[in-house]
């Protein structure tokens, strides 16, 4: 009874944050600026947490996430703008394509481990990179030109559904499946967990979420380039997840927030801008080096004062 | 008394080192055994062949009627292995029910999307393997530790709580890998009266790799000695006790005159 009450708290925060969030915008109040650092804020936010179940929850070091943000943003964009199909379709299926492509690459390289999975899949996203690069249906390098779309409302959701999901998958018998993967490979294997099925099952839930992220994004700027989905995106959203602490939700989407306003802050400086960028992760990371929250959740701060209340 | 584990010519090679050939040994239901040798003798590699970590490159392991040998580890386990871990292995980061609860995953069978959309089923899942997990954690005297981080426990803790995730893992075969090991005489003592407790209580039987003789001589019914990779005796403690071969293998031959 008491989980779901703490499920239904949460709840109405995210409704109360919505609803002010959405007054602001219609009476104006949030003009374009800000309401698109929100909706990147929320890009941001699906990307770390999509990771998070990656890297920080079954320890897969995955570097090739821009690969599925990608996918997500290309075939939405077909959807839309060739095949003229509803946006909410299109997110469906960016999505359940970037799942897929997940699985192809995951089902091979997952067998790796370390440094040699992050290699192969930096590898793996970047030959989805050059597959976008070379077709001309999609534009080729000059880009595809898609409309604009996504709004608060679509960003809103899609942050609350992604953190939903991972947060409840992680809270069941598979996610301690994938913890203990994370913890020890071998006596996960000897307790009776099939870890490669899990390493896949995490990759291609990651992955969906990556598309979802990517359905957004190519809906917000009007424009996709390959070149906007390199290996450097990929370092982006490792870096929100590594600075939030390996194996902390709450962490991911702090960091997140964090690193998105930092970094719009900055463009009006843009000469020191990537230095200033800099100095703040390395200030984080001597001061807290395993990251904003360690693998700590926001759930766990509330524990102290209500002890008893096991975590959901 | 039927046979549960049946070894046979039992090898595995890595490059040109034979570490354990032509191992023979079989187990009956309910048996308590012993699997002692010298440092290097290749018990923790017999280990790893028996639970699957190791493919072993000849002979066969027939385990409850079923051939065995090179199936993966998580198959082994749910066919009714479990082990322990001579250097513990425990999930450091995760709590000790959860621990527990992770060996205890076929338990409950809800799937993915039944625990993201969190239905009826997820909930009576998680309760079940919750309830089990605490039932494993008293009888090993770890229930009042059950939020604390695994790694945080002190190390005879860690031990039990090593034994306990197997036996939540719902094994017929045991493997204790040197349960005692680092332990002072007392643990050693209340060790042993835990293992013939779980054992009478789960019907358990039990593969042990001691180096404390004490332990070995005192609960074992019957001992296997590996030295260089291969089986040099079989018996009763007694009959172990006063085997040369064994004396020979732990103290080294005798000087002649």
């Amino acid at each position: 009874m008491k989980k779901s009450k703490v499920f239904w708290g949460y709840a109405v925060i995210a409704l109360v944050l919505y609803v002010v969030v959405q007054v602001l915008i219609s009476t104006g109040a949030l003009n374009l600026y800000y309401q698109n650092m929100l909706i990147t804020m929320c890009i941001n936010i699906m990307l770390a947490v999509s990771l998070h179940i990656v890297i920080g929850i079954t320890g897969q070091f995955s570097i090739g996430h821009a690969g599925f943000l990608a996918v997500g943003a290309y075939i939405s964009g077909i959807f839309t703008m060739n095949l003229g199909m509803p946006f909410p379709i299109a997110i469906l299926a960016g999505s359940a394509v970037a799942m897929l492509a997940g699985l192809l690459v995951g089902i091979p390289t997952l067998r790796l481990k370390g440094d040699y999975l992050a290699i192969a899949t930096l590898g793996f996203a970047e030959i989805i990179r050059i597959i976008f690069l070379n077709i001309d249906y999609v534009g080729g390098a000059a880009g595809m030109l898609v409309d604009y779309q996504t709004n608060w409302t679509y960003a809103f959701v899609g942050v609350a559904i992604t953190i939903l999901v991972i947060s409840n998958f992680t809270n069941s018998r598979h996610g301690r499946a994938c913890i203990s993967i994370r913890e020890d490979e071998i006596a996960a294997d000897s307790m009776g967990i099939n870890t490669t099925y899990y390493k896949v099952v995490a990759f291609a839930i990651g992955s969906f979420f990556a598309g979802l992220a990517g359905a957004i994004y190519a809906h917000n700027f009007y424009f996709i380039q390959p070149t906007t989905f390199g290996f450097l995106k990929s370092f982006d959203i490792l870096i929100i997840v590594v600075l939030g602490g390996l194996g902390s939700l709450s962490g991911s989407v702090i960091a997140a927030i964090f690193l998105t306003i930092v970094s719009t802050y900055l463009q009006g400086f843009p000469e020191t801008r990537m230095i200033i960028y800099s100095l703040v992760l390395i200030l984080v990371m001597l001061y807290r080096p395993t990251g904003l929250m360690g693998t700590k959740e926001m759930t766990d701060l509330f524990k102290f004062s209500k002890k008893g209340v096991t975590k959901a | 008394m039927s046979t549960l584990l049946n070894v046979e010519n039992l090898g595995i090679q890595f490059g040109g080192l034979k570490a354990v050939q032509n191992v023979n040994m079989y187990m009956n239901r309910g048996e308590l055994i012993g699997l002692i040798g010298p440092n290097g003798a290749g018990k923790t590699t017999a280990f790893n062949m028996l639970t699957g970590v190791y493919a072993p490159t000849e002979g066969t392991i027939t385990f409850n009627g079923k051939q065995i040998q090179g199936l993966s580890p998580y198959k082994v386990t749910r066919g009714g292995i479990s082990r322990t871990f001579q250097n513990i292995r425990l999930f450091k980061e995760l709590s000790v029910l959860d621990n527990v609860k992770v060996a205890n995953h076929s338990l409950a069978n809800h799937n993915i999307l039944t625990s993201i959309l969190r239905l009826r089923k997820h909930f009576n899942g998680e309760e079940k393997m919750e309830q089990q997990s605490l039932a494993f954690l008293k009888i090993f005297g770890l229930d009042i530790y059950k939020d604390e981080l695994a790694k945080n426990l002190p190390y005879g803790m860690q031990r039990r709580l090593e034994i306990a995730r197997a036996l939540a893992a719902g094994p017929k075969l045991l493997l204790l890998d040197e349960p005692a090991a680092g332990m002072n005489p007392q643990e050693t003592h209340e060790l042993m009266r835990l293992i013939a407790f779980i054992r009478k209580e789960f019907n358990l039987t039990i593969l042990l790799i001691e180096h404390d003789m004490q332990l070995v001589m005192g609960i074992c019914e019957r001992i296997y000695v590996l030295d260089h990779g291969q089986l040099i005796a079989d018996g009763t403690p007694a009959e172990i006790r006063a085997n040369p071969k064994v004396i020979e293998a732990y103290l080294g031959e005798e000087v002649a005159d």
